[in-house]
Protein backbone atom coordinates (compact mmCIF):
# COMPACT_ATOMS: atom_id res chain seq x y z
CA UNK A 1 0.00 0.00 0.00
CA UNK A 2 2.71 2.59 0.81
CA UNK A 3 4.56 1.82 -2.05
CA UNK A 4 1.66 2.39 -4.67
CA UNK A 5 1.09 5.48 -2.19
CA UNK A 6 4.95 6.83 -3.62
CA UNK A 7 4.58 5.35 -7.06
CA UNK A 8 1.05 7.20 -8.04
CA UNK A 9 2.46 10.72 -7.45
CA UNK A 10 5.76 9.80 -9.26
CA UNK A 11 3.01 8.59 -12.30
CA UNK A 12 1.12 11.57 -12.26
CA UNK A 13 4.69 14.00 -12.71
CA UNK A 14 5.71 11.49 -15.56
CA UNK A 15 2.18 12.07 -17.26
CA UNK A 16 2.33 15.93 -16.71
CA UNK A 17 5.87 16.08 -17.65
CA UNK A 18 4.67 13.89 -20.99
CA UNK A 19 1.57 16.28 -21.84
CA UNK A 20 4.05 19.52 -21.34
CA UNK A 21 6.25 18.27 -23.80
CA UNK A 22 4.15 16.93 -25.93
CA UNK A 23 2.30 20.12 -25.49
CA UNK A 24 5.36 22.24 -26.69
CA UNK A 25 6.04 20.47 -29.43
CA UNK A 26 2.41 20.96 -30.49
CA UNK A 27 3.11 24.91 -30.41
CA UNK A 28 5.49 24.75 -32.43
CA UNK A 29 5.19 21.71 -34.86
CA UNK A 30 2.17 20.85 -36.85
CA UNK A 31 0.91 22.17 -39.96
CA UNK A 32 3.85 23.72 -42.03
CA UNK A 33 1.92 25.52 -44.67
CA UNK A 34 -1.14 26.79 -42.24
CA UNK A 35 -0.04 30.14 -41.20
CA UNK A 36 -3.59 32.09 -41.10
CA UNK A 37 -5.25 33.45 -38.20
CA UNK A 38 -6.70 30.35 -37.18
CA UNK A 39 -3.88 28.35 -37.15
CA UNK A 40 -1.53 31.06 -34.79
CA UNK A 41 -4.95 30.68 -33.04
CA UNK A 42 -4.80 27.14 -32.54
CA UNK A 43 -0.98 27.31 -31.50
CA UNK A 44 -2.09 29.91 -29.06
CA UNK A 45 -4.85 27.67 -27.38
CA UNK A 46 -1.87 24.78 -26.81
CA UNK A 47 0.23 27.19 -25.34
CA UNK A 48 -2.17 28.03 -22.69
CA UNK A 49 -3.15 24.66 -22.23
CA UNK A 50 1.14 24.56 -21.74
CA UNK A 51 1.43 27.57 -19.80
CA UNK A 52 -1.36 25.58 -17.46
CA UNK A 53 0.20 22.34 -17.25
CA UNK A 54 3.69 23.99 -16.46
CA UNK A 55 1.80 25.16 -13.64
CA UNK A 56 0.69 21.93 -11.89
CA UNK A 57 4.48 20.54 -12.75
CA UNK A 58 5.55 23.28 -10.63
CA UNK A 59 3.23 23.06 -7.90
CA UNK A 60 4.08 19.26 -7.47
CA UNK A 61 7.93 20.21 -7.48
CA UNK A 62 6.47 21.84 -4.49
CA UNK A 63 7.18 25.29 -6.03
CA UNK A 64 3.49 27.01 -5.65
CA UNK A 65 5.07 30.60 -5.80
CA UNK A 66 6.60 29.72 -9.41
CA UNK A 67 3.38 27.60 -10.25
CA UNK A 68 1.17 30.92 -9.53
CA UNK A 69 3.51 33.41 -11.71
CA UNK A 70 3.32 30.88 -14.36
CA UNK A 71 -0.38 30.27 -14.27
CA UNK A 72 -1.30 33.86 -13.97
CA UNK A 73 1.37 35.61 -16.41
CA UNK A 74 2.49 32.70 -18.40
CA UNK A 75 -0.34 31.02 -19.07
CA UNK A 76 -3.46 33.86 -18.37
CA UNK A 77 -1.58 37.49 -19.59
CA UNK A 78 0.58 36.07 -21.93
CA UNK A 79 -2.46 34.14 -23.59
CA UNK A 80 -4.06 37.41 -23.57
CA UNK A 81 -1.23 39.14 -25.18
CA UNK A 82 -0.43 36.12 -27.91
CA UNK A 83 -4.61 36.25 -28.46
CA UNK A 84 -4.72 39.92 -29.34
CA UNK A 85 -1.42 39.98 -31.48
CA UNK A 86 -3.11 36.82 -33.80
CA UNK A 87 -6.23 39.49 -34.70
CA UNK A 88 -3.19 41.67 -36.74
CA UNK A 89 -2.45 38.25 -38.83
CA UNK A 90 -4.64 37.91 -41.89
CA UNK A 91 -7.96 35.88 -42.25
CA UNK A 92 -6.62 33.52 -44.60
CA UNK A 93 -3.46 33.29 -44.99
CA UNK A 94 -3.09 29.48 -45.43
CA UNK A 95 -2.93 29.58 -49.35
CA UNK A 96 -1.99 33.40 -49.88
CA UNK A 97 1.23 33.17 -47.72
CA UNK A 98 2.04 29.41 -48.75
CA UNK A 99 1.95 30.75 -52.00
CA UNK A 100 4.04 33.26 -51.48
CA UNK A 101 6.41 31.56 -49.58
CA UNK A 102 6.50 28.67 -52.05
CA UNK A 103 6.86 31.39 -55.23
CA UNK A 104 9.34 34.24 -53.09
CA UNK A 105 12.36 33.10 -52.30
CA UNK A 106 12.08 29.69 -50.79
CA UNK A 107 15.53 28.97 -50.41
CA UNK A 108 16.32 31.80 -48.67
CA UNK A 109 13.73 31.70 -46.08
CA UNK A 110 14.24 27.69 -45.75
CA UNK A 111 17.83 28.07 -44.70
CA UNK A 112 17.27 30.49 -42.59
CA UNK A 113 14.86 28.48 -40.57
CA UNK A 114 17.44 25.62 -40.34
CA UNK A 115 19.83 28.24 -39.27
CA UNK A 116 17.10 29.06 -36.03
CA UNK A 117 16.26 25.60 -35.41
CA UNK A 118 20.08 24.38 -35.52
CA UNK A 119 20.87 27.61 -33.13
CA UNK A 120 17.87 26.53 -30.56
CA UNK A 121 18.89 22.88 -30.63
CA UNK A 122 22.51 23.93 -29.81
CA UNK A 123 21.68 26.47 -26.90
CA UNK A 124 19.40 23.98 -25.65
CA UNK A 125 22.29 21.32 -25.76
CA UNK A 126 24.29 23.46 -23.77
CA UNK A 127 21.80 24.72 -21.51
CA UNK A 128 21.57 21.25 -20.34
CA UNK A 129 25.15 20.33 -20.13
CA UNK A 130 25.23 23.73 -17.92
CA UNK A 131 22.38 22.00 -16.27
CA UNK A 132 24.41 18.59 -15.82
CA UNK A 133 27.43 20.19 -14.26
CA UNK A 134 26.05 22.18 -11.40
CA UNK A 135 23.70 19.40 -10.34
CA UNK A 136 26.48 17.69 -8.43
CA UNK A 137 27.09 20.75 -6.54
CA UNK A 138 23.17 21.01 -5.65
CA UNK A 139 23.87 19.02 -2.63
CA UNK A 140 26.33 20.52 -0.79
CA UNK A 141 25.78 24.55 -1.75
CA UNK A 142 22.30 24.97 -1.37
CA UNK A 143 21.24 28.61 -0.24
CA UNK A 144 17.66 27.72 1.31
CA UNK A 145 18.87 27.51 4.65
CA UNK A 146 20.93 30.34 4.78
CA UNK A 147 18.13 32.12 3.75
CA UNK A 148 16.26 30.29 6.51
CA UNK A 149 18.66 31.46 8.93
CA UNK A 150 18.13 35.56 8.05
CA UNK A 151 14.50 35.11 7.48
CA UNK A 152 13.32 36.97 10.81
CA UNK A 153 15.09 39.64 10.00
CA UNK A 154 13.92 40.27 6.66
CA UNK A 155 10.13 41.32 7.58
CA UNK A 156 8.34 38.62 6.33
CA UNK A 157 8.12 34.94 7.23
CA UNK A 158 7.79 33.39 3.31
CA UNK A 159 11.43 32.82 2.04
CA UNK A 160 10.33 33.35 -2.03
CA UNK A 161 9.37 36.76 -1.08
CA UNK A 162 11.94 37.31 1.55
CA UNK A 163 14.26 36.40 -1.02
CA UNK A 164 12.49 38.16 -4.34
CA UNK A 165 11.89 42.20 -1.96
CA UNK A 166 14.49 41.57 0.39
CA UNK A 167 18.02 39.33 0.16
CA UNK A 168 17.66 40.29 -3.65
CA UNK A 169 15.93 43.02 -4.59
CA UNK A 170 17.72 44.39 -6.14
CA UNK A 171 17.09 41.72 -9.11
CA UNK A 172 13.22 42.51 -9.18
CA UNK A 173 14.10 45.96 -9.21
CA UNK A 174 15.79 45.37 -12.45
CA UNK A 175 13.10 43.28 -13.49
CA UNK A 176 10.46 45.51 -12.95
CA UNK A 177 12.62 47.94 -15.06
CA UNK A 178 13.02 45.47 -17.87
CA UNK A 179 9.28 45.27 -17.77
CA UNK A 180 8.78 49.54 -17.46
CA UNK A 181 11.21 49.94 -20.73
CA UNK A 182 9.43 47.33 -22.69
CA UNK A 183 5.81 49.11 -21.38
CA UNK A 184 7.33 52.66 -22.56
CA UNK A 185 8.63 50.81 -26.25
CA UNK A 186 5.20 49.25 -26.82
CA UNK A 187 3.85 52.44 -25.91
CA UNK A 188 5.38 54.70 -28.61
CA UNK A 189 4.48 52.14 -31.54
CA UNK A 190 1.22 54.39 -31.77
CA UNK A 191 -2.34 54.70 -30.54
CA UNK A 192 -3.91 51.72 -28.61
CA UNK A 193 -5.85 49.11 -30.33
CA UNK A 194 -9.48 50.02 -30.23
CA UNK A 195 -11.75 48.30 -27.53
CA UNK A 196 -14.14 45.12 -28.79
CA UNK A 197 -17.30 45.96 -29.52
CA UNK A 198 -19.51 45.78 -25.97
CA UNK A 199 -20.85 42.44 -26.31
CA UNK A 200 -24.36 41.50 -25.78
CA UNK A 201 -25.72 38.76 -23.35
CA UNK A 202 -23.93 37.16 -20.44
CA UNK A 203 -20.80 38.18 -20.49
CA UNK A 204 -21.95 41.89 -19.49
CA UNK A 205 -23.76 39.79 -16.91
CA UNK A 206 -20.63 38.58 -15.37
CA UNK A 207 -18.25 41.65 -16.14
CA UNK A 208 -19.92 43.38 -12.58
CA UNK A 209 -18.96 40.44 -10.67
CA UNK A 210 -15.81 39.70 -12.41
CA UNK A 211 -13.53 42.53 -12.46
CA UNK A 212 -14.65 43.43 -9.10
CA UNK A 213 -13.84 39.70 -7.75
CA UNK A 214 -10.25 39.97 -9.91
CA UNK A 215 -9.41 42.92 -8.06
CA UNK A 216 -10.15 41.62 -4.40
CA UNK A 217 -7.81 38.78 -5.32
CA UNK A 218 -5.35 41.10 -6.48
CA UNK A 219 -5.35 42.48 -3.53
CA UNK A 220 -5.67 39.37 -1.40
CA UNK A 221 -2.61 37.95 -3.37
CA UNK A 222 -0.43 40.86 -2.42
CA UNK A 223 -1.42 40.78 0.94
CA UNK A 224 -1.05 36.92 1.55
CA UNK A 225 2.75 37.02 0.04
CA UNK A 226 4.32 38.11 3.11
CA UNK A 227 3.75 34.81 4.33
CA UNK A 228 2.44 32.63 1.94
CA UNK A 229 2.54 32.09 -1.60
CA UNK A 230 2.03 35.08 -3.63
CA UNK A 231 2.98 39.00 -4.23
CA UNK A 232 3.19 41.46 -6.19
CA UNK A 233 3.91 39.73 -10.01
CA UNK A 234 0.63 37.16 -9.17
CA UNK A 235 -1.71 40.17 -7.87
CA UNK A 236 -0.53 42.40 -10.91
CA UNK A 237 -1.30 40.11 -13.10
CA UNK A 238 -4.54 39.34 -11.86
CA UNK A 239 -5.54 43.30 -11.63
CA UNK A 240 -4.17 43.60 -15.70
CA UNK A 241 -6.64 40.67 -16.12
CA UNK A 242 -9.35 42.82 -14.79
CA UNK A 243 -8.28 45.49 -17.35
CA UNK A 244 -8.03 43.27 -20.31
CA UNK A 245 -11.89 42.02 -19.47
CA UNK A 246 -12.63 45.82 -19.66
CA UNK A 247 -11.45 46.19 -22.84
CA UNK A 248 -12.09 42.98 -24.15
CA UNK A 249 -16.06 44.60 -22.91
CA UNK A 250 -16.05 47.44 -24.50
CA UNK A 251 -13.78 49.71 -22.46
CA UNK A 252 -11.29 51.29 -24.42
CA UNK A 253 -9.31 52.97 -21.64
CA UNK A 254 -8.63 49.13 -20.22
CA UNK A 255 -9.13 50.59 -16.75
CA UNK A 256 -5.91 53.07 -16.63
CA UNK A 257 -6.37 56.10 -15.09
CA UNK A 258 -6.63 58.88 -17.18
CA UNK A 259 -3.90 59.89 -19.98
CA UNK A 260 -2.88 62.84 -16.88
CA UNK A 261 -1.98 59.95 -14.19
CA UNK A 262 -0.97 56.96 -16.76
CA UNK A 263 3.00 57.57 -16.78
CA UNK A 264 2.57 58.11 -13.07
CA UNK A 265 0.84 54.85 -12.85
CA UNK A 266 3.76 53.30 -15.40
CA UNK A 267 6.63 54.40 -12.59
CA UNK A 268 4.66 53.63 -9.64
CA UNK A 269 6.63 50.50 -9.23
CA UNK A 270 10.60 51.58 -10.25
CA UNK A 271 10.17 54.78 -8.55
CA UNK A 272 8.65 53.71 -4.97
CA UNK A 273 11.43 50.90 -5.18
CA UNK A 274 13.94 53.03 -5.88
CA UNK A 275 13.17 55.69 -3.65
CA UNK A 276 12.93 52.86 -0.53
CA UNK A 277 16.36 51.52 -2.11
CA UNK A 278 18.09 55.71 -1.73
CA UNK A 279 16.70 55.58 1.40
CA UNK A 280 18.25 52.06 2.77
CA UNK A 281 21.57 53.76 1.25
CA UNK A 282 20.78 57.33 3.18
CA UNK A 283 20.58 55.83 6.49
CA UNK A 284 22.21 52.63 6.42
CA UNK A 285 24.59 53.19 3.86
CA UNK A 286 23.05 50.00 2.27
CA UNK A 287 21.35 50.44 -1.29
CA UNK A 288 17.73 48.67 -0.48
CA UNK A 289 19.20 47.80 3.03
CA UNK A 290 16.50 47.27 4.87
CA UNK A 291 16.63 44.59 7.62
CA UNK A 292 14.37 44.57 11.16
CA UNK A 293 11.22 46.19 12.27
CA UNK A 294 10.94 48.30 9.26
CA UNK A 295 11.22 45.71 6.89
CA UNK A 296 8.03 44.46 6.71
CA UNK A 297 6.11 47.98 6.10
CA UNK A 298 8.82 48.81 3.47
CA UNK A 299 7.95 45.67 1.34
CA UNK A 300 4.60 46.09 1.28
CA UNK A 301 4.72 49.70 0.42
CA UNK A 302 7.33 48.56 -2.12
CA UNK A 303 4.61 45.59 -3.10
CA UNK A 304 1.54 47.49 -3.32
CA UNK A 305 3.43 50.19 -6.02
CA UNK A 306 4.81 47.21 -7.68
CA UNK A 307 1.47 45.77 -8.23
CA UNK A 308 0.14 48.83 -9.17
CA UNK A 309 2.81 49.67 -11.39
CA UNK A 310 2.71 46.15 -13.36
CA UNK A 311 -1.04 46.14 -13.77
CA UNK A 312 -0.34 49.30 -15.68
CA UNK A 313 2.32 48.32 -17.47
CA UNK A 314 1.09 45.02 -18.52
CA UNK A 315 -2.27 46.92 -18.92
CA UNK A 316 -0.53 48.62 -21.77
CA UNK A 317 1.18 46.49 -23.04
CA UNK A 318 -1.70 44.38 -24.14
CA UNK A 319 -3.45 47.79 -25.28
CA UNK A 320 -0.86 47.36 -28.05
CA UNK A 321 0.01 51.22 -28.10
CA UNK A 322 -0.42 54.64 -26.26
CA UNK A 323 -3.56 54.23 -23.92
CA UNK A 324 -3.19 58.19 -23.28
CA UNK A 325 -5.41 58.91 -26.54
CA UNK A 326 -8.19 60.69 -26.99
CA UNK A 327 -10.63 57.54 -25.76
CA UNK A 328 -9.08 56.73 -22.90
CA UNK A 329 -10.58 59.75 -21.13
CA UNK A 330 -14.12 58.93 -21.47
CA UNK A 331 -13.95 56.03 -19.47
CA UNK A 332 -10.81 57.20 -16.98
CA UNK A 333 -14.29 58.17 -14.41
CA UNK A 334 -15.43 54.72 -14.02
CA UNK A 335 -12.95 52.81 -14.74
CA UNK A 336 -12.66 50.16 -11.95
CA UNK A 337 -9.37 48.56 -12.92
CA UNK A 338 -5.54 49.26 -11.92
CA UNK A 339 -4.43 51.83 -9.98
CA UNK A 340 -6.76 54.91 -8.49
CA UNK B 1 -11.53 5.69 7.49
CA UNK B 2 -13.41 8.19 9.16
CA UNK B 3 -16.96 9.22 8.71
CA UNK B 4 -16.22 11.91 6.40
CA UNK B 5 -13.60 10.00 4.31
CA UNK B 6 -16.82 7.32 4.30
CA UNK B 7 -18.91 10.41 2.83
CA UNK B 8 -15.80 12.80 0.69
CA UNK B 9 -14.87 9.63 -1.36
CA UNK B 10 -17.93 8.60 -3.29
CA UNK B 11 -18.26 12.24 -4.05
CA UNK B 12 -14.34 12.31 -5.64
CA UNK B 13 -15.38 9.26 -6.92
CA UNK B 14 -18.60 10.36 -8.78
CA UNK B 15 -17.03 13.37 -10.09
CA UNK B 16 -13.92 12.08 -11.38
CA UNK B 17 -16.79 9.68 -13.13
CA UNK B 18 -18.34 13.35 -14.80
CA UNK B 19 -15.38 14.25 -15.96
CA UNK B 20 -14.90 11.25 -17.87
CA UNK B 21 -18.00 11.33 -19.33
CA UNK B 22 -17.56 14.96 -19.82
CA UNK B 23 -13.97 14.20 -21.49
CA UNK B 24 -15.20 11.34 -23.60
CA UNK B 25 -18.17 13.45 -25.02
CA UNK B 26 -15.63 16.35 -26.19
CA UNK B 27 -13.94 13.60 -28.14
CA UNK B 28 -16.93 11.58 -29.67
CA UNK B 29 -19.62 14.12 -30.39
CA UNK B 30 -20.80 14.66 -33.49
CA UNK B 31 -19.78 18.86 -33.78
CA UNK B 32 -19.08 21.59 -31.42
CA UNK B 33 -22.19 22.73 -30.08
CA UNK B 34 -23.09 18.94 -28.18
CA UNK B 35 -19.08 18.75 -27.54
CA UNK B 36 -19.89 22.11 -25.23
CA UNK B 37 -22.58 20.87 -24.04
CA UNK B 38 -20.95 17.61 -22.54
CA UNK B 39 -17.57 19.46 -21.44
CA UNK B 40 -19.27 22.56 -19.82
CA UNK B 41 -22.48 20.62 -18.12
CA UNK B 42 -20.34 17.31 -16.86
CA UNK B 43 -17.25 19.18 -15.87
CA UNK B 44 -18.90 21.89 -14.00
CA UNK B 45 -21.00 19.13 -11.79
CA UNK B 46 -17.84 16.79 -11.80
CA UNK B 47 -15.83 19.81 -10.00
CA UNK B 48 -18.49 20.66 -7.75
CA UNK B 49 -18.72 17.30 -6.66
CA UNK B 50 -14.88 16.23 -6.30
CA UNK B 51 -14.72 20.20 -4.32
CA UNK B 52 -17.49 19.10 -1.76
CA UNK B 53 -15.16 15.95 -1.57
CA UNK B 54 -11.76 17.63 -1.12
CA UNK B 55 -13.80 20.62 1.40
CA UNK B 56 -15.32 17.97 3.83
CA UNK B 57 -11.64 16.42 4.16
CA UNK B 58 -9.94 19.98 4.73
CA UNK B 59 -8.24 21.35 7.76
CA UNK B 60 -10.44 23.76 9.44
CA UNK B 61 -12.95 25.91 7.39
CA UNK B 62 -11.33 28.38 5.63
CA UNK B 63 -9.46 25.14 3.59
CA UNK B 64 -12.97 24.02 2.74
CA UNK B 65 -14.34 27.70 1.94
CA UNK B 66 -11.47 27.93 -0.65
CA UNK B 67 -12.39 24.71 -2.52
CA UNK B 68 -16.07 26.08 -2.72
CA UNK B 69 -15.06 29.33 -3.88
CA UNK B 70 -12.72 27.31 -6.60
CA UNK B 71 -16.15 26.11 -7.36
CA UNK B 72 -18.12 28.95 -7.54
CA UNK B 73 -15.73 30.82 -9.60
CA UNK B 74 -15.51 28.09 -12.16
CA UNK B 75 -19.16 28.24 -12.47
CA UNK B 76 -19.83 31.30 -14.13
CA UNK B 77 -16.45 31.54 -16.35
CA UNK B 78 -17.66 28.06 -17.47
CA UNK B 79 -20.76 29.12 -18.34
CA UNK B 80 -20.07 32.10 -20.46
CA UNK B 81 -16.97 30.75 -22.10
CA UNK B 82 -19.30 27.69 -23.43
CA UNK B 83 -21.74 30.33 -24.46
CA UNK B 84 -18.89 32.73 -26.12
CA UNK B 85 -17.38 30.14 -28.26
CA UNK B 86 -21.41 28.66 -29.30
CA UNK B 87 -22.04 32.00 -30.59
CA UNK B 88 -19.04 32.40 -32.28
CA UNK B 89 -19.40 29.26 -33.91
CA UNK B 90 -22.84 29.97 -34.90
CA UNK B 91 -21.80 33.25 -36.34
CA UNK B 92 -18.93 31.66 -38.37
CA UNK B 93 -21.37 29.07 -39.41
CA UNK B 94 -23.86 31.51 -40.97
CA UNK B 95 -21.17 33.86 -42.34
CA UNK B 96 -19.85 30.84 -44.05
CA UNK B 97 -23.44 29.75 -45.58
CA UNK B 98 -23.92 33.21 -46.87
CA UNK B 99 -20.33 32.98 -48.66
CA UNK B 100 -20.64 29.91 -49.94
CA UNK B 101 -21.84 30.42 -53.84
CA UNK B 102 -19.38 33.17 -54.17
CA UNK B 103 -16.58 30.57 -52.88
CA UNK B 104 -14.32 29.38 -55.50
CA UNK B 105 -13.46 25.78 -54.75
CA UNK B 106 -9.76 25.49 -54.47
Amino acid sequence: MSELAKLLPMALDLILLTSVVVLAALVLGGHRRATGRNDARRRVILFIAFGLLLALLWASLGAPDVALAEAAIGAGFAGALLFAATNALPVEAENKVSAARHAGPAPVGHGLEWLINFGIAAFAILLLGALWLSLPALDTDRLGPAVRTVLPETGVSNPVTAVLLNLRAFDTLLEIAVLLTAALAIRQLGPARAASAAPEGMLTALVPWLVPALILTAGYLLWVGAHAPGGAFQAGAMLAAAGVVLHLTGRSGGGLPSPRWQPWALIAAVAVFLAVGLAGLALNGVFLGYRGASASVLILLIETAATLGIAAMLISAYLGGDGGGDEAGDEAGQAPGAPR
Amino acid sequence: MTALELIAAPLIIAGVGFFLVGSLGVLRLPDLHSRLHAVTKADNLGLGLIASGLALQADGLAEAAKYLAIWLAILPASAVAGHLIARLALRDARTAEAHKPTRTPS
